[in-house]
C-alpha cells in the first residue's frame, strides 16, 4: 500500500470538466486528512477497513504452513476486474462459505479493486487500478465476462477505456491471470453474438493463466485454487484447457447420485413423474452430464446444500468448453451415450431393462471422455513469477457430437 | 461557476454506469446516465426451442439472478396457455421472495451503506456508547459492548498488514457523512454480519433450485423439483423444515438489525427526505400470484401506474402502451430516431456513435448510452420498490398501506416525503418485512399440499411442441427486487420468432428521449447539492438508492444485420 510508482491515468476531463485530482494514493490523502482529524493512526485504520474485505472466502483446513507464510509477507494484491459479465460469478463468490470467510481471508488477501463491492467510484476507483499495476508488489488479476474486440471495442468501456486496454495493460504486469465463470474463459454467451467477444486467453496470450469455466464457477474451487497458488507459489495441476484437475477433471455422470439409476434403467420418463420423486436419473429428460465434466456433485453449491441434478433437473454442461453451442437444445437428449454393452444405447432402456445391467461390464461412452479431457494434464504449470507458462488453448471443436442435432 | 462531474465507473452496482452532471452554484443542473456496455447475442433466441428460453435468458443477470427465468417461463406459459399447477406456483414464488429478500438486505450494507456510513468514525467509536446506542434501537442480541469492542479487536490484529483493500478509495472524511461514530461502528459490524447472513439464507435456492447464483429447476408447465414429504431426495418434510428455519432467520435479521438500521441512518438525513425525486411517475407490473397467471386479484404486489405523484389515483396498467425510443441510444430505427416503438414490434440494430476510446465525455447531444429509453404512455416511468409500495398504498392494499403509515407516524413524515432518496432506502426495508408474511403463507400452503397429497408440480400437456399452434405471443412479466420486469415472446413454427426483455434499470437508467425527457436517473439528480465536486459523494446515494443493476442492453441480429431477437437487459 502507497509503496507504488503511483502513475495515474490520464486524466479523462475535458475543457470545463472537473475530475478528482489525481495525485499519488490521493484517495488515501483524504482518508488520512480524515482519520487525522479524528486523531486515528494510518495503520490502525487500515486494517480495520481491511476486516470487511471479507469477501474472499479461504478454506479454514489451511496448514500451519500456509499460516505462517501468510503472517510473514505481504498480502497478495488481488484485482477483480468485470467486462461482458452479468456478476454471477461474482455473486457465486460471495456465497462461498465452505470455509469461513473472514478469519484467514483477513490475514490472506487484498481485494484491492472489485468494482461491485468497492468502496470507491470514478476516478478514485481508476487511480486504485494504476497504482496496483504500476507498483512493485506482485498481483493477481481475477476476470469475469468476456471481451467484445469488434469495432475497436466499443461494446465495453470503463472510465471512457476499452475493456481490451484495461485486461492487456492490467495483465502484462500480473503474476497470475485467472478467469472465472463460462464467459471469461472461452467467451460464454457474448461469443455468439455480433460483439467479437472472446476469453481471456485470446486477449494476454503467454501469460500465466487457469481458467475456471462454469456458468457461474463454483466460488468452492476458486477458493481452493488461490490457496493453492498462495501456499505453494503455482497453480494446481491443470488440464489442456488451464483448468484444474481436481475440479474439471472427471465427468458429472461417473460422480452422479442417480448413477446407480441409470445403471439400473430407471429414467424420469416425464416431469413430475414418480421417477422424479423417486430420484432416478435425469438422461432421457436431456440431461448432459454424461458429456460434462465438473465436480459439482461433490462440493455441490451453497455449502453443500444441493446441485441441479440434486434439485431435480438435468445438467446443461455449464463447466464444458462452447457448451451454449454444443450442448444445446438442452432438452434433447444426449445421442451415443451407451448402457453397458457398447452396442445398446440409454435412449433404448426403459423400466423393464434393470435385469440386462448384471450382465453388462463394458465401459460406456463416457467413461473414454472422461480420459480423453485428462488426456494432457500439466502439472503446476504456473508459478508467481510466470517462470513457467501454461499455453492457452482454445475451446475445441465438439469430438463427439455432443448437444448438436 | 459550473463544473462537470464524470463518474465512471459507478461503483457498488451491477453492471457498467457512467453519470456525467453539471454542478453550477453547488447544485447539480443536469445529468446524463449511460449504459457502457453491450452484449449481442447473434442467433441465441431465435429459431430456438421457447422451453430452453429460461436457461440463456436467467444469464441476463447474475445479481438478480432467477428473476429472468421466472418472467420467461411465465411468457412461454402465457403464449401457449400453460397454467401451472398450485405447487410450482408456490416453489417459483419462493425463490422469488427469497432472491428479493436477500438481494435488497446486500444492497443496503453492501452496495448503499458507504454512502451514508463513513468508516473511519468508526474507529473512533466508544464500544461502550455503541452497544447503547445499538440496545435502543433493537432487542438484537449481538449489541454488548464486549462485542463492538471485539469486532475493533479482531481489527487490530490485521492493521499491521497495512493493506487497505477494497476501502482505499472511498470518499472518507466528506462533510455529507454525518453520522456519529457509534452509528458507524455498528453499521460496519451489522455488513459483517450481513455478509454471513446473506450466504445461509440463500440456501433456499439450493433447496428449490439446486444452486444459487442461476437456479436450474424451471420447466414451462411447472418446476422439476419434486415435492413428496417421504421421499428422501426431494422436497420433502425435512426440506421444509429447512427452509422454515431459513425465513425465521431472514425475519429476525431484517427485523431486528436491517430494519432498524435503515431508521437510525435515515434519522441523521433528514434533507434527503426531499432529495432526489425526479418524474414522480412510478409504474408497479405487479406480480407474485396466490392464484391463476393473470387472477390480479391475487397478486402479492399490485399493479398499476402513478403520476406526478398523485397517490390518490392509481392508474389500470395496459403493458401495450409501452414503447421504448432510441433517440439517444447507439441503435438505428427503421422509421428513423423519432420512432418509439411497442417491444412486440421493436427493431433493434446496435450502431455505436459515440466518441473514439478512450474519451473524456459523452457527446450527450447525440446518442450517449447502450440503453433504450423506455416510456408507458409516452411518460419515464420509475421503478422498483417505491414503485410497488407506493401503488398497492394508493390501490389500498392493507398490509402495505399498515406498515407505510407506521413507518411514516413513526419518522413523522407526510406521504409526500417518500417521493426522495431516503424514500427508494426506507420503501426497499418495509417491501422486505412485507415479504416476509408473503414466504410464510407460501412455505404453509405447499407443506399443505403435501400433506393432502397433491405432488402436481408440471402440467405436461403442452410439453410436446406437437401440441403448439402454428404462431403465438406472450407477456411474462415479475416484480423483480429492481423493479417491473417484462419478457415478451413471439413463437412460430414450435420456435421462438422473436423475443424481448425489458428491464427495471433500463426503465431507470435510460436516457433522454425523442422529446427530450429525461430518463429516471438523470431527473431525480437534478437539484443534488454537491459540496465538492471532486468527490461526489451526494450523486452516488441517489443513484444507489435505485439500485442499479446495469449490465446490459442486449440485442440480437444475424449475421446480416436484421433483427433476430432482442433482450434489453438491466
Amino acid at each position: 500500500m502507497g509503496d507504488s510508482g503511483g502513475l495515474m491515468l490520464s486524466p479523462m476531463s475535458g475543457p470545463g470538466t472537473t475530475r478528482p485530482p489525481e495525485p499519488e494514493d490521493q484517495s488515501e490523502n483524504w482518508l488520512m486528512s480524515a482519520l487525522a482529524d479524528r486523531g486515528i493512526s494510518r495503520r490502525r485504520f487500515l486494517g480495520f477497513a481491511s476486516a470487511m474485505t471479507a469477501l474472499l472466502a479461504l478454506p479454514q483446513a489451511m496448514t500451519p504452513q500456509v499460516v505462517k507464510a501468510l503472517e510473514s509477507k505481504k498480502k497478495p494484491i488481488v484485482v477483480w476486474l468485470e467486462f461482458q459479465d452479468c456478476a454471477g460469478n461474482t455473486e457465486s463468490f460471495l456465497r462461498a462459505s465452505h470455509p469461513d470467510v473472514a478469519d484467514i481471508v483477513l490475514d490472506a488477501l487484498s481485494l484491492e479493486y472489485h468494482e461491485t463491492i468497492m468502496a470507491g467510484a470514478g476516478a478514485a476507483a481508476e487511480a486504485v487500478l494504476e497504482r496496483v499495476r504500476t507498483g512493485t508488489d506482485p498481483y493477481v488479476v481475477i476476470v469475469e465476462g468476456s471481451i467484445p474486440t469488434a469495432e475497436n471495442g466499443v461494446y465495453c468501456t470503463i472510465g471512457g477505456k476499452t475493456a481490451i486496454s484495461i485486461l492487456q495493460e492490467m495483465a502484462a504486469n500480473a503474476a497470475l491471470v485467472i478467469a472465472v465463470g463460462a464467459c471469461a474463459w472461452d467467451g460464454g454467451f457474448p461469443r455468439l453474438g455480433p460483439t467479437g467477444a472472446v476469453g481471456v486467453g485470446e486477449i494476454v496470450g503467454n501469460k500465466p493463466l487457469i481458467n475456471l469455466g462454469g456458468c457461474p464457477h463454483n466460488a468452492a474451487n476458486t477458493v481452493a485454487t488461490l490457496v493453492h497458488y498462495l501456499t505453494f507459489g503455482s497453480a494446481p495441476a491443470l488440464d489442456s484447457y488451464n483448468r484444474p484437475l481436481f475440479a474439471y477433471g472427471h465427468l458429472i455422470h461417473d460422480q452422479c447420485e442417480r448413477r446407480a439409476n441409470f445403471d439400473a434403467g430407471r429414467f424420469v420418463e416425464a416431469w413430475g413423474d414418480e421417477g422424479l420423486r423417486n430420484g432416478w436419473c435425469l438422461y432421457k429428460m436431456g440431461c448432459k452430464g454424461p458429456q460434462a465434466t465438473y465436480n459439482c456433485p461433490i462440493v455441490r453449491w451453497n455449502d453443500g446444500t444441493n446441485w441441479p441434478i440434486g434439485a431435480g433437473h438435468g445438467c446443461i454442461a455449464c463447466a464444458s468448453p462452447n457448451f451454449w453451442a454444443r450442448m444445446t437444445p438442452f432438452y434433447d437428449r444426449l445421442p451415443g451415450v451407451k448402457m453397458f454393452g457398447v452396442d445398446v444405447d440409454a435412449q433404448t432402456i426403459g423400466l423393464g431393462a434393470v435385469g440386462f445391467v448384471a450382465a453388462a461390464t463394458a465401459v460406456h461412452a463416457g467413461g473414454v471422455i472422461a480420459r480423453r479431457a485428462r488426456s494432457k494434464p500439466k502439472k503446476a504449470t504456473v508459478a508467481p513469477d510466470g517462470t513457467v507458462v501454461a499455453s492457452t488453448s482454445e475451446p475445441a471443436a465438439p469430438s463427439d457430437g455432443a448437444g448438436q442435432n | 461557476m459550473a463544473n462537470n462531474i464524470v463518474i465512471d465507473p459507478v461503483t457498488r452496482i451491477e453492471g457498467h454506469l457512467r453519470i456525467e452532471a453539471q454542478v453550477d452554484g453547488g447544485k447539480v443542473t443536469t445529468a446524463f446516465s449511460s449504459g457502457t456496455m453491450f452484449r449481442g447475442m447473434e442467433l441465441i433466441l431465435q429459431g430456438r426451442d421457447p422451453r430452453e428460453a429460461w436457461i440463456w435468458a436467467q444469464r441476463i443477470c447474475g445479481v438478480c439472478t432467477t428473476v429472468h427465468a421466472h418472467a420467461s417461463v411465465y411468457a412461454v406459459e402465457d403464449a401457449l396457455g400453460v397454467e401451472i399447477p398450485p405447487n410450482a406456483r408456490l416453489i417459483r414464488n419462493l425463490i422469488a421472495g427469497a432472491q428479493h429478500i436477500q438481494d435488497h438486505v446486500i444492497h443496503f450494507y453492501h452496495l448503499h451503506a458507504l454512502d451514508w456510513v463513513d468508516v473511519t468514525g468508526a474507529l473512533a467509536a466508544d464500544p461502550v456508547k455503541t452497544a447503547a446506542l445499538a440496545q435502543s434501537i433493537s432487542t438484537w442480541g449481538k449489541s454488548s459492548a464486549t462485542y463492538f469492542a471485539g469486532v475493533q479487536a479482531r481489527v487490530k490484529k490485521l492493521v499491521d498488514s497495512g493493506q487497505l483493500s477494497l476501502f482505499a478509495s472511498g470518499y472518507w472524511g466528506h462533510p455529507a457523512y454525518k453520522l456519529p461514530p457509534e452509528a458507524d461502528l455498528m453499521a460496519v459490524a451489522h455488513y459483517l454480519e450481513a455478509l454471513e447472513w446473506q450466504r445461509d439464507v440463500i440456501r433456499i435456492h439450493a433447496v428449490l433450485g439446486g444452486k444459487n447464483p442461476h437456479p436450474q429447476t424451471y420447466l414451462v408447465g411447472g418446476m422439476a423439483s419434486p415435492v413428496d414429504g417421504n421421499s428422501p431426495n426431494v422436497i420433502n418434510w425435512e426440506r421444509i423444515g429447512f427452509m422454515a428455519e431459513r425465513i425465521k432467520t431472514m425475519r429476525e435479521f431484517v427485523t431486528q438489525v436491517y430494519v432498524p438500521d435503515v431508521k437510525a441512518v435515515a434519522s441523521f438525513y433528514p434533507e434527503w427526505w426531499e432529495l432526489g425525486a425526479g418524474h414522480k411517475n412510478y409504474l408497479s407490473y405487479g406480480g407474485l400470484q396466490g392464484g391463476n397467471r393473470t387472477d390480479q386479484a391475487s397478486f402479492g404486489f399490485n399493479r398499476g401506474i402513478i403520476v406526478g405523484g398523485d397517490l390518490s389515483k392509481v392508474v389500470d396498467l395496459d403493458q401495450k402502451k409501452i414503447t421504448e425510443a432510441i433517440a439517444h441510444s447507439y441503435y438505428e430505427y427503421a422509421g428513423g430516431d423519432q420512432a418509439a416503438l411497442h417491444p412486440w414490434d421493436g427493431e433493434t440494430k446496435p450502431k455505436y456513435s459515440g466518441p473514439t476510446p478512450p474519451f473524456d465525455a459523452l457527446a450527450t447531444d447525440g446518442k450517449y448510452s447502450w440503453l433504450k429509453s423506455p416510456r408507458y404512455d409516452g411518460m419515464p416511468m420509475e421503478v422498483g420498490p417505491l414503485a410497488r409500495m407506493l401503488v398497492a398504498y394508493g390501490s389500498g392494499n392493507q398490509a402495505v398501506k399498515g406498515l407505510v403509515d407506521g413507518a411514516l407516524t413513526e419518522l413523522k413524515l407526510p406521504a409526500t416525503a417518500l417521493f426522495s432518496t431516503l424514500g427508494r432506502v426506507a420503501a426497499r426495508a418495509l417491501e422486505t418485512v412485507y415479504m416476509l408474511d408473503l414466504m410464510d403463507g407460501w412455505l404453509d400452503e405447499l407443506a399443505k399440499n403435501m400433506e393432502s397429497g397433491d405432488l402436481r408440480i408440471h402440467d405436461g400437456a403442452k410439453w410436446d411442441p406437437s401440441t403448439w399452434p402454428d404462431t403465438a405471443e406472450g407477456w411474462g412479466f415479475h416484480e423483480a427486487p429492481r423493479g417491473a420486469l417484462g419478457h415478451w415472446i413471439k413463437i412460430k413454427d414450435k420456435k421462438i420468432e422473436n423475443y424481448q426483455a425489458v428491464v427495471p434499470s433500463t426503465w431507470n437508467a435510460g436516457p433522454r428521449d425523442e422529446k427530450g425527457v429525461t430518463g429516471p436517473y438523470e431527473a431525480s439528480l437534478e437539484g443534488t447539492p454537491v459540496a465538492e465536486p471532486e468527490r461526489p459523494l451526494e450523486l452516488l446515494r441517489t443513484i444507489h438508492s435505485f439500485d442499479p443493476c446495469l449490465a446490459c442492453a442486449v440485442h440480437v441480429v444475424d449475421a446480416t444485420g436484421k433483427e433476430r431477437v432482442r433482450v434489453e437487459v438491466r
